[in-house]
């Protein structure tokens, strides 16, 4: 057990089998378990970022949606008063028209009475003339009595 | 054959040359075998490896991965890319080396006797439990630590570290003996620790071996041979804790070491 030259070629077998681990065995492998590393990392964060973007895509469309319901119910409310307006509009058109057919009505009716009324007197001084005329026939000269007669049609 | 050579063969490397020059082929051929098996079982999962979906091998490796990776994080200050596979690789290399030992300690010696028909052949499987392998370990980082001491801090930094650390600038040459002895003794304990645990464990191994082989003699064997089985499985257990945690310390203090080299405040 004395140290002799196989010290010499210990040294360079250590120092080559350093240099062929470092090369086949420490390098191919540690690179693997570091890129194997940085792909679950990558995989967890971009999973952690999925998760945030869902919180964030689910409080988009709460938003969104909670909007809508806000924006029908706006529609809603004024579709309501558009259609009560529409009604006093008609209400008010209703009233006018009836106003203005009882008017028209009123006119005809007095027009007719006038009318009537002219028409009877007509007949009225028709039938007096006929009666006096069988009346006073034999008495009364048309001619002379002219003015008289006139005067009482007048009358009438 | 008695004890102390039974003992001794065991823990003879079967070497080549002489003097300094003398190389133990089996301590390299093993550490060799254990690093080309790390290579070849790293390049195969290599071909397949799986983003996605990894499989029980790919899932095992990436474990051992990420054990190292958390440890040079919480003990290595700032980035450094090859802190990690040269952690990694101490503790795979170590660990395997270090399982050398938990093979039967005759296992190997004897098939190797059997292949090349020489029955008295040396063959000392553990590669850790030869001090060249730890200590080429241990230098290696050493050399690492100076270099960064000095990359980082520069020449002067690293100087004034041995001048003026630990006690100030009124004590120079007790700080140059302290800081001395402070870094030389770095690759010295990763080394002989090691070494020490490995040598120890497998001699206990031996030990225990020598129960049942050379005590079993006719009827005693009845006692010694379940004897020796029990107190062998009860090391093996243990000595599995060791080599790992072995290999977990060589691998920190490498770590840490390096670590403080790094640190500029020094």
């Amino acid at each position: 057990m004395s140290i002799n030259a196989t010290l010499l070629i210990q040294i360079i077998a250590f120092v080559l089998l350093v240099w062929f681990v470092n090369k086949v065995l420490w390098g191919p492998l540690s690179k693997l378990m570091e890129e194997r590393q940085k792909k679950i990392a990558d995989g967890l964060s971009a999973a952690e970022k999925g998760k945030h973007e869902l919180e964030l895509a689910e409080q988009k469309a709460k938003e969104v949606l909670k909007e809508a319901k806000a924006q029908a119910q706006n529609i809603l409310s004024q579709a309501e008063k558009r259609s009560s307006e529409i009604v006093e509009d008609a209400k008010v058109k209703a009233n006018e028209e009836a106003d203005r057919i009882k008017a028209a009505a009123q006119a005809e009716i007095e027009q007719e009475v006038s009318r009537a009324r002219e028409d009877l007197r007509k007949e009225v001084a028709t039938l007096v003339v006929s009666g006096a005329e069988k009346i006073l026939r034999k008495e009364v000269d048309a001619s002379a009595h002219n003015d008289m007669l006139e005067t009482l049609v007048k009358s009438i | 054959m008695g004890t102390v050579e039974y003992i001794q063969h065991h823990l003879t490397n079967n070497s080549i040359g002489e003097g300094f020059w003398t190389f133990n082929m089996d301590t390299i051929v093993v550490s060799l075998l254990l690093g080309a098996l790390i290579v070849f079982a790293a390049a195969r999962l290599g071909k397949q490896l799986e983003s996605g979906t990894p499989g029980g091998f790919q899932n095992f490796v990436e474990s051992i991965l990420d054990f190292v990776s958390t440890n040079v994080r919480d003990a290595f200050p700032g980035h450094n890319p090859l802190i990690a596979p040269l952690a990694l690789t101490i503790f795979l290399w170590v660990w395997l080396m270090n399982f050398m030992d938990l093979i039967p300690v005759d296992l190997l010696p004897y098939l190797y006797q059997l292949i090349t028909g020489d029955s008295h052949a040396y063959l000392k499987v553990v590669p850790t439990t030869d001090l060249n392998t730890t200590l080429a370990m241990a230098f290696t980082v050493f050399a690492l630590i100076i270099f960064y001491n000095i990359k980082i801090k520069g020449v002067g930094g690293f100087i004034k570290m041995f001048l003026f650390h630990p006690f100030g600038k009124f004590f120079v040459p007790v700080n140059i003996v302290m800081t001395l002895i402070e870094e030389v003794s770095k690759p010295l304990s990763l080394a002989l620790r090691l070494f020490g645990n490995m040598f120890a464990g497998e001699l206990v191994f031996l030990l225990i071996a020598l129960i049942g082989g050379t005590l079993a003699v006719g009827a005693a064997a009845l006692f010694w041979a379940p004897l020796q089985v029990l107190l062998d499985l009860g090391w093996l257990i243990f000595h599995l804790l060791v080599i790992t945690l072995q290999a977990f310390i060589f691998m920190v203090l490498t770590i840490v070491y390096l670590g403080m080299a790094h640190d500029e405040g020094h």
